[in-house]
């Protein structure tokens, strides 16, 4: 077999597992096989890559000791490692700090198992089934050059999820009421989808349906969130108070919040009953002191690594993010899953993130 | 309209993309066509006209105009 056929297989495989279900050392394995393919495969394909990270990775590589890149190079460089012809989607995300967009390439099979292993964790919550879906965004969310950014890209994974989607916000982000009223009256008596990115949940939803004195009654509703809570940390909004208010403005009592980069699209690390984010089998937490990006012990705040068995067609199954997360165990959450569990405590301000001179040479990262 | 013909306009509907363009051959993301946004309007389309509900592993498994049949039939649509 060839490796990308090597790699395909062992993916699939992994993908055929239970979400939650592997015991923590299987999973290692089983991920170390694959990231030592596709450590193979980078170093062969991205030229970028290969000169970052000349050291061997082998499948017993354990994944603390695994390259990582930081998540800023996806802004700096166009990074891919499958031929131009191959690229069917470019994936492009602002991120909060802003002007130059990360530029994800996907081919065909990164794509697939993309939305493969999304929708695998989503059934672990939702079912196979698909529900009426209310969008808390605008139809304009989607760009009219053909690129994808990246709140659209997420709409889209939660949208295999949904039918009869339905906007629930006009082009100047004000509620379209009419939609959601008829929305409402046609689906209050059963389950219903409803996403959005959690600021504009928060402030285009929440706080717009109490501003404009409207409640909603969708008592068999799910809320799945995602996006980050900087802007809402500003404001002083806890998860909390996030719940509480989407009972009190529109009855919704089922509310999930995910952590994902557009960087790692379909790894998704889901909130549990215990408000603990949980790792899925196609992907892993690391999270490292900020200063000297040694192992953070369990329960120790630190920077968030992400790593991902999706990542073929751009170098990116293993990234070190800017975001601030604590450990809190492996396999032994009071809601039963198996693998890491984590909170997120938010984004690192910007001095504290090291290497942020692009000088920085710490041993086998590209920081 | 037979079930096939009823399959090949509901590509046509969906895509738009010729009639012979819809072949058992035609896979998912091989064409700019069918993507992931134009996929969800052929999921709508083809419950509307065979009256089916497709789940999110239907929508996954589809990644041929063969797949699509071999999933309908599933749902007892006959296609002989
Ligand atoms: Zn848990």
């Amino acid at each position: 077999m060839t490796m990308a056929e090597d790699y395909q297989s062992a993916l699939s495989a992994l993908l055929d597992e239970p979400v939650y279900g592997l015991s923590q050392s299987e999973k290692l394995t089983r991920l170390q096989a694959v990231f030592a393919l596709l450590h193979e495969h980078h170093s062969q394909h991205c030229s970028a890559y290969h000169n970052m990270f000349r050291q061997p990775v082998t499948c017993n590589t354990p994944l603390d000791q695994l390259p990582f890149m930081a998540v800023r190079l996806f802004k700096l460089f166009a990074l891919k490692s499958v031929p131009d012809n191959d690229v069917v989607k470019c994936l492009m995300s602002s991120g909060t700090s802003g002007q130059v967009p990360s530029r994800i390439f996907l081919d065909s099979l990164t794509s697939r198992m993309q939305s493969k292993a999304l929708v695998k964790i989503l059934q672990q919550f939702l079912g196979k089934q698909r529900l009426p879906m209310l969008i808390i965004d605008s139809p304009d969310v989607k760009g009219a050059d053909g690129k994808l950014n990246a709140r659209a890209a997420g709409i889209q994974g939660l949208a295999m999820f949904g039918r009869d989607h339905t906007y629930a916000l006009n082009p100047d982000m004000t509620l379209n009421t009419d939609a959601i009223s008829l929305f409402c009256q046609r689906y209050q008596d059963q389950p219903v989808l409803v996403f959005g990115f959690t600021f504009m949940v928060w402030q285009h939803f929440v706080s717009a349906l109490k501003t404009s004195d409207m409640t909603l009654h969708l008592p068999h509703a799910h809320l799945f969130h995602s996006g980050g809570w900087k802007k809402l940390e500003a404001q002083k909004v806890s998860n909390e108070t996030f719940k509480q208010q989407l009972l009190a403005v529109a009855g919704i009592s089922a509310v999930t919040n995910f952590y994902g980069m557009a960087e790692q699209v379909g790894s998704v690390f889901m909130e549990c009953e215990e408000g603990m984010l949980h790792a899925p089998v196609t992907a892993e937490v690391i999270v490292r002191n900020p200063y000297d990006l040694s192992l953070a012990k369990t329960g120790e705040s630190g920077l968030i690594q992400v790593l991902s068995a999706l990542p073929y067609s751009y170098p990116g199954y293993s990234i070190l993010t800017e975001d601030r997360g604590t450990i809190h165990g492996v396999g032994d959450c009071k809601c039963g899953r198996s693998g890491t569990y984590f909170t997120v405590q938010g984004r690192l301000p910007k001095v504290e993130v090291r290497g942020c001179s692009d000088t920085s040479s710490s041993p086998g990262s590209g920081v | 309209m037979n079930n096939q013909d009823k399959l090949r306009q509901a590509f046509v509907a969906a895509l738009g993309v010729k009639p012979e363009t819809v072949t058992d051959e035609l896979q998912y993301n091989t064409i700019a066509e069918w993507d992931s946004t134009a996929h969800m309007v052929l999921i709508a389309e083809l419950e509307n006209v065979f009256d089916v509900m497709l789940d999110t592993d239907d929508i996954i498994d589809m990644s041929s105009v063969k797949h699509a049949r071999l999933i309908l039939q599933k749902y007892d649509i006959d296609f002989a």
